[in-house]
């Protein structure tokens, strides 16, 4: 937990993705603070994918990701990803199980023992126990998160990405999930950044909104961008 | 049967090689490398040809390092996303087989190494076996040590890195490690028919399990099952081993298809 007099600051300054003679992204720059959430904006093929990737050093790139932590000393920055929901292969056998005890533990999750008890403890935070011994691909959207963000927030992390989570979730569960990452980013002071579509949501829940093209068009409150020109110009003023 | 000393041989070498290909062939099919695999089995002729220019004369060295050299670079390829896996593979894969073939017909040579498109199992001598007992412990403690990473990796790269998994080097270590298993097992198994014996063990077990547990025990159960038995009736029938495992292998795949149904509901 953080103290709550000074912020820490996920800092990203002149991020350049560059792939063959494609600049997918240029000079990005940012900041995000522990306890708000940002999202990130943008049509099809902006870069926002490849502003996650960069972010967690999965793709080559120029520039510099730094954290400070809330004593303004610089650390290693704990990252949790909530990864969007891809249709798996209906066979698989991947259960909520193995996914969670191989992201919380290092003993073989196909030996006989295991940490059924740690998992279980895992998913009650999000109310997902009952899903323990369903296979991922048998998960609705709503129950892909709930476990996903199980995985993600365990150990707690100081920065949350989620990859439009809105996937295969009806308006409720929408509601419900933007209720949870609130409480999430509030209880645990940690900062969010979320890539999404759902703009009446954004609007009442974001802090921050970075509207990308490759690089950061606008970036304000959900109302500053939301009225600026350039959000009007891409998504003609819906 | 196993009054015979290389039947003998045959049965301890199948008991040995059979487990690994059924372990890493769970992790092949589920992040569905199948299509890499098969590359790897047909760079093994590569390899060879290469040996024979070279002057290197033990086939399975230069096999191995080939391989490896094939592995690592076809997966730096497919990662810097020129294009898509199955086409960046398939140009790997024609390429490793039309250039073994060249250079073999070149010399004239090819008939003294085309067993190594069926292989024969029987040929496994008692002094082969130490190598590959040691082969199945390291690739044993690997599993131990990484399976939970390579899982990750399988449902979510980006997760499993933000976990702390190296995503790269977990990636490049397995398909090294599995080019020196399928390189060292060609030999006796086959070029034809060594990707089968890696895929059909995990596809039978996928289609009745409901978790990484059963997947492994029962793709371990099956790659024993299709070993053990597949010499058996090579001995009986007079068919060649590798083909006989191989459709051992096929009717598991099957008889676990029509019932996966009722495991899975």
């Amino acid at each position: 937990m953080h103290n709550d007099s000074c912020f820490c600051i996920t800092a990203v300054e002149g991020l350049s993705v560059t792939l063959g003679r494609n600049e997918l992204l240029k000079d990005v720059g940012f900041s995000l603070n522990c306890g708000q959430l940002t999202a990130v904006i943008g049509r099809n093929g902006a870069g926002k994918t490849t502003l996650l990737r960069a972010l967690m050093g999965q793709v080559p790139h120029r520039g510099t990701v730094k954290f400070t932590k809330h004593d303004g000393t610089p650390g290693p920055l704990s990252l949790g990803y909530v990864p969007q929901r891809v249709p798996l292969d209906p066979n698989s056998p991947t259960s909520v199980y193995d996914l969670c005890a191989a992201s919380s533990s290092k003993y073989p999750v196909f030996l006989p023992g295991g940490v059924r008890r740690r998992v279980l403890y895992m998913l009650s935070a999000f109310g997902a126990e009952e899903l323990i011994d369903r296979r991922l691909c048998e998960l609705s959207g709503g129950e892909w998160q709930r476990v996903m963000l199980s995985v993600a927030t365990t150990p707690t992390p100081e920065l949350l990405i989620l990859d439009e989570p809105q996937a295969g979730i009806d308006l409720a569960g929408m509601e419900l999930l933007y209720e949870k990452i609130d409480e999430l980013k509030k209880t645990q002071d940690m900062s969010v950044l979320m890539v999404s579509h759902d703009f009446s949501f954004l609007r009442k829940y974001a802090d921050n909104i970075l509207l990308l093209s490759h690089t950061i068009l606008v970036r304000g409150t959900p109302d500053e961008v939301f009225e600026s020109a350039e959000y009007k110009k891409l998504f003609g003023g819906t | 049967m196993f009054t015979h000393e290389f039947m003998r041989n045959a049965l301890w070498a199948l008991l040995m090689i059979t487990p690994l290909l059924g372990l890493l062939g769970t992790v092949v099919v589920e992040s569905k490398l199948a299509f890499f695999s098969d590359a790897l089995g047909h760079s093994a002729l590569t390899g060879i040809a290469l040996g024979t220019l070279l002057g290197i004369t033990d086939t399975t060295l230069s096999m191995v390092l080939f391989a490896l050299g094939f592995a690592y670079l076809l997966n730096r390829i497919r990662r810097s996303g020129v294009a898509s896996n199955d086409t960046v593979i398939s140009v790997f894969s024609s390429t490793a087989i039309a250039l073994g073939l060249a250079i073999l017909s070149r010399s004239g040579s090819f008939n003294k190494f085309s067993g190594y498109l069926i292989g024969d199992i029987l040929t496994i001598s008692s002094k082969d076996l130490l190598p590959l007992a040691l082969l199945s412990v390291c690739v044993l403690i690997y599993w131990l040590l990484f399976y939970n990473d390579l899982l990750l990796i399988s449902v979510s790269p980006l997760m499993a890195a933000a976990k702390g998994t190296r995503v790269k080097s977990m990636q490049t270590a397995f398909m090294l490690i599995l080019a020196v298993v399928v390189m060292v097992a060609i030999r006796w198994v086959g070029i034809l028919v060594i990707n089968s014996l890696l895929i059909l063990p995990a596809a039978a077990a996928r289609n009745v399990s409901r978790n990484s547990k059963s997947l492994i025990l029962l793709s371990l159960i099956f790659a024993l099952c299709s070993g053990v038995g597949g010499l058996m009736f090579s001995y009986w029938l007079n068919t060649a081993t590798g083909p006989t495992v191989t459709l051992c292998g096929a009717v598991l795949f099957f008889a676990t298809f029509l019932i996966r149904g009722r495991v899975k509901g």
